[in-house]
């Protein structure tokens, strides 16, 4: 059980530097091969797709799609329901690399679409692209679209870069400009999320808060809205005028089942045809490898698990603290026993498969004599009970996580034991999803926390919201930092790298940052996730993609071997 | 009657006030609230947050929420749910057929199962029969909901592939036949429980009738025993069903939360653990209103329906 953890990734996902065209040219099928999904495509090519829609493909998920509006408020599930439906004007694919779609280009300094040192921004749109109603699509809508996020009673999802944007101008049918307050990078990134609506349709509607359109989508993507039962299923149909590859099935139903293990026992039994998202249950994984006739891989997202510390907690606050607490964390017996050999232990913020990960951080080594002189020659001297003080206080805080998430009351122990070991005292303060993740997260009025989230912004590195000083909610600030991290020279990097667009200089900052998070440990990363997800052998076209939010982002180009 | 009809409804309508009181109160004081569910991931910023609260109107003071709420629900808006953006009511109608067919086929057969084996048990007291009932009925309660769920399909659609492991119909086919199928792995569930719960009361019921008078006087005139027990002591012993029956109707829709979670059957239980664990305000006072609603209405029609069966009630009311 030790070794598969690393290796199989690798294995299963030794992702080959592909170019788009060379995508385009080996198709669904030959894609797969090229990444060595399938053992099988290796060794034989796979069947061509249907000339029409055919077939269906049941995809399980563990929690409901219940928004549908993609510029509102929802969970990442939604997602998957947005991704059939809408389009982008560009997408990432797995190597992470913009691919047009209702642009013609990508938007660079290079071919003009960006000028004014990000100031000005100029993007040229696909023809012949129609609204699954028939109404053709133009710049109208993507300005439509631009503006209904930043109206002021619209409740939309997040402005973090739109409210950048203004003087959007339609200069052609098909072309629009806008300027930006001020140079961002990252709004490439955010703009391969930002799925554009019909402004014919919700223009109509008195408030688009509640208008019809937010419960039965028209957009322009491969899959049309069909029908839902709520509480069941969302049934998509195809879109046959699509203006890309596919769709070649006539069906893509998201089937909700609630409780993870029953999820599994219908992918056993063959109900569902692929489990996608919070995938199957660790403890399962040895036996879901050996299931005949499906396919299951762990495959990696950009979230991390972390012990995330509240900076202005006084113990937590000490850097030596935080580096000891790090040095005796088991992350290997975390893995290993807990976790069931799935997922990988990092020492970065950074998915390690994006373009700005920094492989040469210092690894983390498991060291009981390390941690313990680390805290003597901090000045924590052991005390009677054998928990360490320094100026009377002593070194002891809670670590809180959801309740019922086993695997992690799991961690704790483990976390508490070790600890114990190098005269910390840690307790378990736990509380169910909607009460932690209300204002005891938001507003930092944690110790710590055992969390798994990620910091960059939707695809790209920038993790401005999580680390910068003026992003701490519980100071006023605006984004996401909850551990309050406040840090002169981090600031400057942040900024740097949200201002220039060169990848090159983006990575150097990164790096950086990367290394002073790595030192300075405002988060103790445990592990990066690699949820098992699985599908029916002979679904053709299904490809991992770190760089999409839900692994159905190419589901417009899957089928079934005949 | 009719006074007593209008008074029992006036008492119907306080209460109900009282529980959207204590409902509301209690949902929302308890810590957390629907954005919760937005914050972990960590993508929206505090910005959006702050924004989408004062959107939802969630950051005024509670008794201001409390009395729009009400002065809608009083107009008949029963508001939208935060989750779906749809309104209260056209959620909760779209779930509670699926409740509506589970619960009534199992409770359908907990009665017919239950009554029985009450009867049997009571007529045969202390014999194999009763006593194995008895230990049976003890075993079916005591045995967590969701643990025997899970071993149903454990057994008999994981290991024997009789049963769908789940879900109310196959995707694709909506036929009777299919529909059933998915049905009996649930029924059983809940069936087991409830039959032990009627056999237990059927029993004693019926052991209380069996020792009256009027028995033995249906005995000493000569009646063969089927026609005692059936016509003089099951009538009887039915009275007290009634009553079990109208407080068991809220039951019928409002959904079984383990079971129909297992089984993922799209049904009211469902939606109501859902809309908590996401704090849909909107929803659970929804379902919490149209639930009291149901008792109320249960207890009322249970006690009028008492007055029917037995005329010296009716007399006394």
């Amino acid at each position: 059980m030790t070794k598969h953890s690393d290796e199989t990734i690798k294995s299963t996902f030794p992702m080959p530097a592909l170019h788009r065209r060379e995508i385009l040219a080996l198709g669904a099928g030959g894609l797969l091969a090229a990444s060595g999904l399938s053992a099988r495509a290796q060794t034989k090519a796979a069947p061509p797709p249907p000339a029409k829609p055919t077939g269906q493909v049941v995809v399980g998920l563990s929690q409901e799609p219940t928004a549908f509006n993609p510029l509102m408020p929802g969970i990442e599930v939604d997602e998957t329901v947005w991704m059939q439906v809408f389009n982008t004007m560009w997408l990432a694919d797995p190597q992470g690399n913009l691919i047009p779609d209702l642009a013609v280009e990508i938007p660079s300094e290079a071919n003009g679409g960006i000028s004014e040192g990000g100031l000005a921004w100029k993007v040229k749109l696909r023809a012949g692209v129609t609204w699954h109603d028939g109404t053709p699509f133009t710049a109208e809508d993507v300005k439509y679209t631009l503006e209904l996020i930043n109206a002021p009673g619209f409740k939309s999802r997040t402005r973090v870069g739109h409210a950048l944007v203004k003087d959007i101008k339609v200069t052609g049918p098909l072309e629009i400009t806008w300027r930006m307050e001020k140079a961002y990078a990252p709004y490439l990134a955010l703009l391969s999320n930002t799925f554009i609506v019909p402004k014919h349709l919700l223009e109509k509607a008195t408030d688009p808060n509640t208008a019809p359109f937010n419960g039965a989508p028209v957009g322009t993507g491969p899959f049309k809205w069909g029908t839902r039962q709520p509480g069941d299923n969302i049934t998509l149909v195809a879109n046959e005028k699509y203006h890309g590859k596919g769709p070649y099935l006539e069906k893509a139903v998201l089937k909700y089942v609630p409780d993870q293990t029953a999820l599994y026992a219908q992918f056993r039994t063959g109900q569902v045809d692929l489990i996608i998202g919070t995938g199957i249950p660790a403890n399962f994984y040895e036996e879901a490898k050996k299931l005949p006739g499906r396919k299951v891989v762990m495959i990696p997202n950009a979230s991390l698990e972390i012990l995330m510390p509240n900076l202005e907690n006084p113990v937590l606050a000490e850097k030596a603290v935080r580096q000891a607490l790090y040095a005796s964390i088991n992350k290997q017996a975390i893995i290993d026993i807990i976790y069931y050999g799935t997922h990988k232990p990092t020492e970065s913020f950074a998915p390690q498969e994006s373009w700005a990960y920094n492989p040469n951080l210092p690894k983390q080594q498991y060291d009981l004599a390390k941690a313990n002189k680390i805290l003597d020659e901090a000045g924590w001297k052991r005390s009677g009970s054998g928990v360490r003080m320094k100026n009377n206080v002593p070194l002891e805080f809670a670590v809180s996580t959801t309740t019922g998430a086993a695997l992690r009351e799991q961690c704790q122990q483990l976390m508490m034991q070790d600890w114990q070991q190098v005269g910390v005292k840690m307790t378990i303060n736990n509380m169910p999803a909607a009460v932690i993740w209300g204002d005891f997260y938001t507003r930092s009025k944690f110790q710590s926390l055992l969390v798994g989230t990620a910091f960059r912004t939707v695809i790209d590195p920038d993790p401005a919201s999580r680390f910068a000083s003026d992003a701490i909610p519980a100071k006023n600030g605006s984004g996401a930092n909850q551990m309050q991290w406040q840090n002169a020279e981090v600031d400057k990097l942040l900024k740097a790298g949200q201002e220039t667009f060169d990848q090159a200089k983006r990575k150097e900052i990164y790096w950086k940052l990367q290394e002073i998070a790595r030192e300075e440990l405002p988060i103790l990363p445990i592990f990066q996730y690699a949820p098992i997800e699985g599908y029916k052998e002979g679904l053709i076209g299904f490809e991992p993609n770190i760089n999409a939010r839900q692994n159905t982002w190419n589901m417009g180009s899957w089928y079934w071997a005949r | 009657m009719s006074t007593f009809l209008v008074q029992r409804l006036m008492q119907a309508l306080v209460l109900l006030l009282i529980v959207s009181m204590i409902g509301f109160a209690i949902l929302h004081l308890a810590p957390g609230g629907p954005l919760s569910q937005f914050a972990a991931s960590g993508e929206m910023t505090q910005a959006d947050l702050d924004r989408i609260a004062e959107q939802l109107g969630l950051n005024r003071p509670l008794p201001v929420q409390y009395v729009e709420w009400l002065w809608r629900m009083l107009r008949g808006d029963w508001g939208l749910s935060y989750r779906d953006q749809q309104p209260v009511l056209h959620i909760i109608a779209s779930h509670i057929g699926a409740t509506l067919e589970l619960m009534l086929t199992s409770t359908l057969l907990a009665m017919l199962l239950g009554a029985w084996i009450g009867i049997l048990g009571a007529i045969k007291r202390y014999s194999l029969f009763d006593s194995l009932a008895t230990i049976g009925a003890m075993i079916a309660l005591s045995i967590p909901t969701f643990w025997f769920g899970l071993v149903v399909i454990y057994v008999f659609s994981v290991g024997l592939g009789w049963l769908p492991s789940g879900n109310r119909y196959t995707i694709g086919d909506g036929s009777l036949l299919n529909q059933l199928h998915h049905l009996i792995g649930p029924c059983i569930v809940l069936a087991l429980v409830s039959t032990a719960v009627w056999s237990r009361y059927m029993r004693s019921s019926m052991l209380e009738v069996v020792n009256q008078d009027y028995i033995r006087t249906a005995r000493a005139k000569g009646l063969p025993e089927r026609s005692v027990l059936l016509r003089h002591a099951f009538r009887n012993a039915l009275l007290p069903m009634i009553t079990i029956t109208g407080l068991h109707v809220p039951t019928l829709l409002s959904g079984a939360l383990v079971t129909e979670t297992v089984f993922t059957w799209p049904g009211m239980g469902r939606l109501f653990l859902d809309s908590i664990s996401y704090r849909d305000y909107p929803v659970v006072m929804g379902i919490l209103m149209f639930t009291a609603v149901l008792v109320l209405l249960g207890s009322l029609i249970a006690d009028l329906l008492y007055g029917i069966a037995d005329p010296r009630i009716a007399r006394n009311g």
